[in-house]
């Protein structure tokens, strides 16, 4: 039974698997991500949860390393299996390099893994979009984008999920010098984007901030302490 | 031969070790780092056969830290003792062993300090002092007539006294291999502490290396 590919081309040249996969994480709640000057912002639309559920912070933003973020749209369960590998990736880079990954190179091995779910047997597409952020080692701020066919971009400012077209247009509008001047004026941009969402649903924020110079010069700080 | 030292304090943890990378009869390095830092308050001490020492403690270094990714919180110095225990009786059973001895010196915010001795046999002990090398047959005796129950009080000028001060020169008196100095950290609830190296009168140390 593992000797057929599920995903396989149509006559007319698409792969149906992947497309539906795309619609999977249409179906996810919106996360979107700015990168600023000193400053990367993901911010995630919170879904009410039920009545009896625990309201523990259903967490769509993960860190996969010291200077790295990642939030999702899409199936979560598909998210946790991408998201363990990325983590544990990140520390197999340290070991082997003794450096901690670029936000480039991580991304593309997230890439690579998805892109390789669409050309195996038996196997279908991860059903989620990642946007991935942080610093490289030289201090600058990094955005990407990874979809289920294994594709990547940098960005200046993205969002994925439910609203991603508005929510994208909206940034299209707004993302300006003056708009990410500040770290601030950066945050607040993400919030009025998703702001943008406000329905009839009440929608909480998430907003995560990666300040890597001050991040980075304490953890050199501690490095030089004890080592 | 290569020396590590620990001991628990009431607050704190203490510990040492030598700073010789030797090959044969050759001192290759008098800077050599031996301590691994596996987490905020967590120290692995490790020596033994060259290679396996440090490929052992980064492969633990980087599964702890993975943990702290996964968990968002990190291991406990007790889990982590565990967890290298039992990674190194696994390989000890395989067709590559690691031949490394250790301690463990970790700062638990509700056990407090603990000190964890491990062979190459994967022994796992919590004491609250421990040694390993030739020069432990000197220290640990020193150790056992002065240490009292309840860990030593901490005071700076005291710190340098019974028993660190005792236990390098004794190796370094009597013993025929000369280790001329060792780095000292502590560890307590603020995290990691690096102390003076400590280098014992008489020591015979070359020129030092260009700073990496």
């Amino acid at each position: 039974i593992y000797d057929r590919a599920i995903t396989v081309f149509s006559p007319d040249g698409h792969l149906f698997q992947v497309e539906y996969a795309q619609e999977a994480v249409k179906k996810g709640s919106t996360a979107v991500g700015i990168r600023g000057k000193d400053i990367v912002v993901l911010g995630v639309e919170k879904k009410s949860v039920a009545k009896l559920q625990e309201e523990r912070t259903v967490r769509k933003i993960c860190a996969l390393d010291d200077h790295v973020c990642m939030a999702f749209a899409g199936l979560t369960a598909d998210a946790r299996i991408v998201i363990n590998r990325a983590r544990v990736e990140c520390q197999s880079h340290r070991l082997t390099v003794e450096d901690p990954v670029t936000v480039e190179y991580i991304t593309r091995h997230i890439a690579t893994l998805k892109q390789r779910y669409t050309q195996s047997n038996g196997r279908r597409p991860f059903g989620i979009s990642a946007l991935i952020v942080g610093f490289d080692c030289d201090g600058t701020p990094r955005l990407y984008q990874t979809d289920p066919s294994g594709t990547y971009h940098a960005w200046k400012a993205n969002a994925i999920g439910r609203s991603a077209k508005t929510v994208r247009e909206f940034l299209e509008k707004n993302y300006t010098e003056e708009s990410i001047a500040t770290d601030n004026e950066a945050i607040k941009l993400a919030i009025k984007a998703l702001l943008e969402l406000l329905e009839s649903k009440e929608i909480e924020t998430l907003v995560t901030e990666i300040e890597k110079e001050k991040e980075e010069e304490a953890e050199k700080k501690k490095q030089k302490k004890s080592t | 031969m290569e020396y590590l030292i620990g001991i628990q304090g009431q607050d704190f943890v203490l510990v040492a070790a030598d700073n010789i990378a030797a090959n044969s009869i050759i001192q290759m390095k008098q800077d050599q780092d031996k301590m691994f830092k596996l987490s905020d308050k967590i120290l692995l001490l490790c020596v033994g056969e060259a290679g396996d020492t440090v490929q052992f403690a980064e492969y633990i270094q980087k599964n702890i830290q993975l943990y702290k990714m996964r968990n968002g919180y990190e291991l406990s110095p007790k889990a982590a003792a565990n967890f290298t225990r039992k990674n190194l009786a696994d390989y000890l059973r395989s067709r590559t062993p690691y031949h490394v001895n250790l301690l463990l010196a970790g700062f638990d915010e509700t056990d407090g300090p603990g000190l964890y001795y491990m062979d190459h046999l994967s022994a796992l002990a919590k004491a609250p002092f421990a040694a390993h090398g030739y020069g432990a047959y000197l220290t640990l005796s020193i150790l056992d007539r002065y240490y009292r129950p309840g860990g030593i009080p901490r005071s700076p000028s005291r710190l340098f006294t019974i028993p660190l001060f005792y236990c390098p020169p004794s190796p370094l008196s009597r013993f025929i291999l000369n280790l001329p100095s060792f780095t000292v950290r502590l560890i307590d609830t603020e995290g990691i502490h690096d102390l003076e190296k400590l280098m014992p009168v008489g020591a015979k140390l070359l020129a030092p290396a260009p700073s990496s």
